[in-house]
């Protein structure tokens, strides 16, 4: 590939607008001003296209192709957000039939082009993966090229150059003391001063425009973050659904540890039994209305010996912990977070078997509704044995009683029940305010007697690995906002010709805070403030004067 | 010489993105994020059936083992278990053995169930969820095809028809 020699013997890749150093316009242009973006340096992408990695290089650097892919990951995820996702589905219904029956056309068809499992899908992973693509390849593309045109430039400006800044002026003084003065008020705003054969280029806050690529560094940080969350041990998300009394398994631990519901405590603001500033607000809302209390008083244990699903564990105390709303059980990076509840699952119920008749009864049958025993003796000749047992009971397509699942939501029982007078026994079916004889009149009938209840408590179980990663990551990116945001790259070229000082100057962002900086430094000194050729060019494009005014 | 040195920069990092980019994809849709993937070995469990006998699925090593997560509401589970059923009774005499591990109901409605169907394979209660935890069941019904060295050959969700749990039982004859 050719370099370019410019006329002030600096060799500049190919590509570049303008003379890294000098700032002659490599291809004479008539363009009055300047595209300062990128220094003019040779972005490598817009110069070579050979290969297949340079088209695909190339393609990937195009900040407009990076727009449009974030423009259509946002359409995608907006589209996702308009039917349910398959993972918030009611269990056990097929995903084609439900979005069918529930959103009808536009259902089958947010489930026929993929919809319905979109944040997983490949093409939307694709999408993200392609936006951290353009992300890198974007800003190799430019930082590097950006940082030598930076380097590189020079402090004698060729005349071209400084005239086709968008500030510009030329003075026509002859003052020794003139550049003195100048270059005192520049220094004590800060400016790095570079001299050479009496050109001056003051400059400061350079460092702004790295801005954009730290930030950027902060977003890929953040993404590798993101991506270790699928290697394995990186990050567990579970939930565990805990009644009182039991002891569990906590999924995600690998069996490694189990944990206690010893109780759950579900408390309300009430009337009367708060501190007085609160009943204003009870009084609003009602007694009893506003939740003050989700706990959890959970003991953790941890298997001791090998681990093998489904064999009785030996546990050995690790801890007791009260877990409430954002006050986790911690322990070994993995922590048990409050999420969810259920008050009073059934547990228990008790019937009694009574002659329908005179109601005498005969004793009470406690049915364990988790794990019920089939046969209850009551002695003197009446016994009860449960047929069949469904804790969620419906009926079928078939009409016969079945269970939607194993939770005793709505438990139903066939019992038979066997009395001196009754050898062969009476079939009954009882649900919850329902009695069925499927085989005519009964004379014993099992009266319901009471339920025994516990409440469930549902944890999340996190750890996460990644957590910190995130955190550098997103704090690199906003000390790459701020550094982008809060300085500004400034400029300002000073230059003798023939008796005469040019001045030029160029601000990456906020041109009229450079402007009055200008100002103040040329004060009194005889210099001549330089004009904005840009607004120039707009103002009379309007019809206007130099000044905005029309005559 | 540039244009070249150009060249490998560029294909090292395109290489390097496509990598992770990759890993990522292939790691969060096709791979599962766990142990639980085919090829891998199955994880061991010990769990008690309706007569009291202990299982314990390394002991089965040797044999192809047909295990079927199952629970009695499950309409799909309670299709396919006369078909398991009947092609059990054929390649039982060729080293296929089936579990069905029932996800923790109670013991009557299990008992029920199995003789209603007139089951004949060991059908065990996973009464603590650590079976299936460790096996991650989500869906039912899921069964996991595991070969002669205790390796996970296959893992189906859904309902099979009686011709599909043959080939899967042909695929796991040691």
């Amino acid at each position: 590939m050719e370099q370019v020699k410019c006329e002030c013997g600096h060799v500049n890749p190919y590509g570049t607008a303008f003379c890294e150093s000098c700032g002659k316009p490599i291809e004479e242009t008539t363009k009055p001003l300047l595209d300062m973006r990128y220094e003019g340096s040779a972005r490598r992408s817009q110069t070579y296209n050979k290969t297949i990695i340079d088209k695909i290089w190339n393609f990937f650097s195009s900040v407009k192709v990076g727009v449009w892919l974030i423009v259509i990951t946002l359409i995608a995820s907006a589209i996702g957000t308009i039917f349910p996702q398959e993972m918030y589905l009611p269990p056990n219904v097929t995903p084609a039939q439900y979005y069918e029956d529930q959103y009808g056309w536009a259902g089958k068809l947010y489930y026929e082009l993929g919809f319905n499992n979109l944040y997983g899908s490949w093409w939307y992973m694709l999408l993200l993966a392609s936006i951290g693509v353009s992300l890198v390849i974007c800003s190799l593309d430019r930082v590097i090229p950006l940082y030598r045109a930076l380097n590189n430039q020079g402090v004698v400006r060729h005349e071209t150059f400084l005239r086709r800044q968008r500030l510009f002026s030329i003075t026509n003084v002859n003052d020794e003391r003139l550049f003195e003065t100048v270059k005192e008020r520049l220094a004590k705003r800060r400016y790095h001063i570079r001299e050479e054969n009496g050109n001056i280029l003051a400059e400061k806050g350079r460092f702004s425009r790295w801005g954009p690529y730290v930030n950027h560094i902060g977003l890929i940080i953040f993404l590798i973050g993101a991506m270790l969350r699928f290697v394995p041990g990186m990050y567990v998300d579970k939930v565990l659904w805990i009644r009182e009394g039991e002891t569990k398994e906590i999924p995600g631990t690998n069996g490694k540890y189990f944990l206690k519901n010893e109780k759950f405590i579900f408390e309300t603001y009430e009337k009367g039994k708060e501190n007085e500033v609160f009943n204003a607000a009870i009084d609003r809302v009602g007694s009893g209305m506003v939740a003050k209390t989700y706990q959890t008083n959970a003991v953790l244990y941890k298997r001791v010996g090998p681990v093998i699903p489904g064999d009785e564990p030996k546990l050995q105390k690790v801890k007791e912990y009260k877990i409430r709303v954002n006050d986790p059980l911690k322990y070994d990076h993995y922590a048990l977070y409050q999420v969810d509840f259920k008050l009073n699952e059934l547990s228990k119920m008790s019937f009694q078997l009574i002659d329908k008749k005179t109601g005498t009864s005969f004793g009470t049958v406690t049915v364990d509704l988790r794990n019920p025993t089939s046969s209850y003796n009551l002695g003197k000749g009446y016994r009860v044995e449960l047929l069949s047992y469904f804790p969620d009971f419906y009926f079928d397509n078939d009409g016969n009683p079945a269970t939607k699942t194993k939770i005793p939501n709505n438990p139903a029982f066939v019992f038979k029940m066997y009395a001196p007078d009754k050898p062969k026994g009476e079939v009954s079916f009882v649900a919850i305010r329902q009695t069925i004889e499927p085989f005519g009149n009964n004379k014993y009938k099992m009266a319901f007697a009471g339920i025994e209840t516990r409440n469930v408590s549902a944890l999340t179980v996190r750890r996460d690995f990644t957590l910190w990663i995130l955190g550098v990551g997103g704090t690199i990116f906003m000390i790459g906002v701020i550094q982008g945001m809060y300085w500004n790259h400034r400029r300002i070229w000073l230059k003798q010709v023939n008796g005469e000082v040019w001045l030029a100057a160029h601000t990456n962002k906020n041109w009229f805070g450079l402007k009055n900086e200008i100002k103040s430094i040329i004060e009194g000194t005889g210099l001549a403030m330089p004009v904005d050729q840009a607004e120039m060019k707009k103002k009379a494009a309007q019809g206007g004067n130099e000044h905005g005014a029309t005559q | 010489m540039m244009k070249k040195q150009r060249l490998v920069v560029r294909t090292v990092i395109l290489l390097l993105l496509l990598s992770a980019v990759g890993y990522t994809i292939y790691s969060s849709i096709f791979a599962e994020k766990t142990d639980i993937k085919v090829g891998a070995t199955a994880p061991d469990f010990v769990l008690t059936d309706l007569n009291g006998k202990t299982h314990r699925l390394s002991d089965y090593r040797g044999k192809g083992v047909f295990l079927n997560f199952w629970g009695t509401w499950c309409k799909p589970c309670e299709k396919e278990m006369p078909y398991i059923n009947r092609q059990y009774a054929v390649y039982k005499k060729q080293g296929v053995e089936v579990l069905a591990v029932n996800v923790g109901e109670p013991k009557l409605s299990v008992q029920k169930f199995v003789d209603r169907f007139g089951l004949t394979f060991p059908v065990v209660i996973d009464r603590e969820d650590q079976v299936m935890n460790a096996y991650e069941i989500n869906p039912l019904p899921t069964t996991f095809l595991i070969d002669k060295d205790g390796k996970i050959k296959q893992i189906i969700t859904g309902t099979m028809t009686e011709e599909m749990v043959k080939q899967y039982m042909e695929s796991i004859k040691p």
